[in-house]
């Protein structure tokens, strides 16, 4: 992957949002705000971080990617269509009848996508698995993994948080991506995680806290892993379910609602772009 | 049946490297050859089958051929969507082991009762469910299932369960063996009642009634041949299974014969009604509070045949 620069990574991240505000629109499906919130993380992973090569999505020596919050799979596909896995007109047909681009992430005829979530819990376990394979083979690979704050209640989850340190999976990355807000509630009040970099630390995890949509941090954290030899890496990025959008920042609603044709519109002119 | 599938894993893993064992804290007495001398392939899990299973699926996925492995209910039903999602949607290499199948852990309770394994098992997309008949059969299926690439399940009894087969047999995935040839009647038992199975065939022969006796040890994919070929040659079929009546071998063989358009042949699965016991017992003691038993076995047979208006004028009854 070419490495992108600072503002090469917003025109990603920017183009993500646009991807997923069309596509939601279009397919009158939920979780747009999951997918904002993360747009930024995406960016910068597929923009500079992960050892990826969209030409050849089997590379043995890749680094992997497991969204084990599947639900936030707009965002994904948009990015793996616009770093060049796949035509990013077929992002058009996301949700639609005949498709394969389901409303929870899968791999089936999807290219890039390496794993198929969409049950919360998951996720984490696949990435140790895969981990652990390249520790048995010597591989320079790392496996990334992006998990949402509500998956956190999941106890397959902390299952997967007392493993990897056990077995010294320094080359495992979970990301949780702190919105705050779960699918009925906000985080504190359904199931309080705080002190939620506490409780990994407490299970042996290196663990960084970052501001989710800052770019320079966010390289420079995913830039530094692991944190510290021996260790998986957890980085908790603070962020803001539909960020970018003002209107649907910090909003419940937007967990399951879609933008209509106006709403649409207003969206893109905020990302500075016409339909 | 147990000591035959890790000694027969323990010469597998000798000679492929990407044969992973992972175990749920359970293994005691069993797994320590295997530990000891393959330590960078043999994992402890710990008390966690929802991890130990997708992380099963993510070794699998980075190209090795996985065994999990524990006791009863907890590889299958305690991490089930793992094994649906993770396992069986990926077609990841991954081979689930559960010691215990049926009644095996008697007295240890219900919850240690593998009895809806199969059904639950057999439901999912692309997964193979065997449960090989004596230890000659676990030896060759836990060699077949490496051989299979994608996911499978292995049920097995406990250790010390009588050697059947004598000779070699030609053992293949999803075709019944056939341990007798008979014409009257057809017993296809699945798993560790083949034993029991065996000697009620040979007491309802010395009544005269030639018995037909298949081993099925691969619920799915059910040999249907098999099954249509004795719906056809012999007058009645019975399965036989430590478990549920419902979903099992018993549902395979039945939908088979349901859609076959056979209306000729008399069926009956013999198993468990779908009922939980709370009566403590070994296992022998609970198998013949549900006639699975050798005697039961016969007896379920020969009432059945008696009550069959087709088989009334039969000169063996």
């Amino acid at each position: 992957m070419p490495e992108l620069d600072a503002e090469q990574l917003k025109i990603l991240a920017t183009k993500i949002r646009a991807q997923v505000l069309k596509m939601t629109h279009r397919a009158k499906s939920s979780h747009v705000g999951s997918s904002l919130s993360i747009a930024d993380l995406l960016a910068v992973l597929y923009g500079s971080i992960l050892k990826i090569n969209p030409k050849n999505q089997n590379w043995e020596e890749r680094d992997r990617l497991v969204l084990s919050k599947g639900h936030a799979c707009a965002g994904l596909y948009a990015v793996l269509a616009e770093v060049g896995y796949f035509p990013p007109e077929n992002l058009e047909t996301y949700y639609q009848n005949g498709s394969y681009l389901a409303g929870h992430i899968t791999h089936t005829a999807v290219p890039g996508v390496e794993v198929s979530t969409g049950s919360l819990g998951h996720g984490l376990s696949i990435a140790c698995g895969m981990a652990l394979a390249g520790k048995q083979d010597a591989k320079n690979y790392r496996v990334f993994t992006i998990l949402s704050d509500g998956e956190c209640d999941e106890g397959s989850i902390w299952e997967a948080v007392l493993f990897a340190p056990h077995h010294h999976l320094d080359n495992l990355v979970a990301i949780v991506d702190y919105n705050k807000i779960q699918s009925i509630g906000r985080v504190e009040e359904v199931l309080n995680l705080e002190p939620l970099a506490d409780k990994w630390k407490a299970f042996g995890w290196s663990v960084v806290e970052i501001d989710g949509h800052n770019f320079e941090e966010i390289q420079k954290t995913l830039g530094q892993v692991p944190f510290k030899s021996g260790k998986p890496s957890c980085i908790i990025a603070h962020t803001i379910k539909g960020k970018g959008i003002s209107f649907m920042e910090d909003k419940l609603a937007w967990h399951y609602q879609q933008p209509d044709a106006e709403q649409l519109k207003l969206a893109l002119s905020e990302l500075g772009l016409r339909e | 049946m147990r000591t035959a599938f890790i000694k027969t894993l323990f010469d597998l893993a000798k000679q492929d490297e990407k044969i992973n064992l992972i175990v749920g804290d359970l293994g005691y007495s069993v797994v320590e050859p295997f530990q000891k001398e393959f330590p960078s392939r043999f994992i402890n899990a710990g008390v966690a089958e929802q991890n130990m299973t997708g992380m099963a699926a993510g070794l699998a996925l980075s190209g090795k051929i996985v065994f999990t492995y524990s006791i009863a209910n907890f590889p299958t039903l305690r991490c089930l969507e793992q094994i649906r999602n993770d396992i069986c949607y990926h077609k990841a290499n991954v081979k689930i082991v559960a010691v215990g199948g049926g009644f095996a852990y008697g007295a240890l309770g219900m919850t240690h009762h593998a009895t809806e394994d199969l059904a639950i098992m057999r439901s999912l997309p692309n997964m193979l469910v065997v449960a090989p008949g004596d230890p000659v059969e676990a030896k060759l299926a836990t060699q077949a299932i490496v051989e299979h690439e994608g996911p499978c399940y292995l049920r097995l009894g406990k250790a010390g369960e009588p050697k059947i087969h004598q000779d070699k047999i030609n053992f293949k995935l999803g075709k019944a063996l056939e341990l007798k040839y008979g014409t009257d009647i057809t017993l296809i038992s699945t798993g560790g009642m083949l034993f029991n199975t065996l000697k009620a065939a040979e007491k309802l022969e010395e009544q005269g009634i030639s018995v037909r006796l298949l081993s099925m040890h691969t619920v799915k994919p059910l040999d249907t041949e098999a099954v249509l070929k004795a719906a056809v040659e012999t007058s009645a079929i019975f399965t036989i299974e430590e478990h549920s009546i419902i979903g099992g071998l018993g549902g395979a063989v039945s939908e088979t014969l349901a859609e076959s358009g056979n209306s000729q042949v008399y069926f009956k699965r013999l198993g468990i009604p779908s009922t939980f016991i709370s009566q403590v017992g070994n296992q022998e003691y609970l198998r013949n509070l549900f006639s699975l038993s050798a005697e039961g076995i016969l007896n379920s047979v020969e009432t059945t045949l008696k009550k069959t208006e087709s088989w009334s004028s039969k000169k063996f009854i």
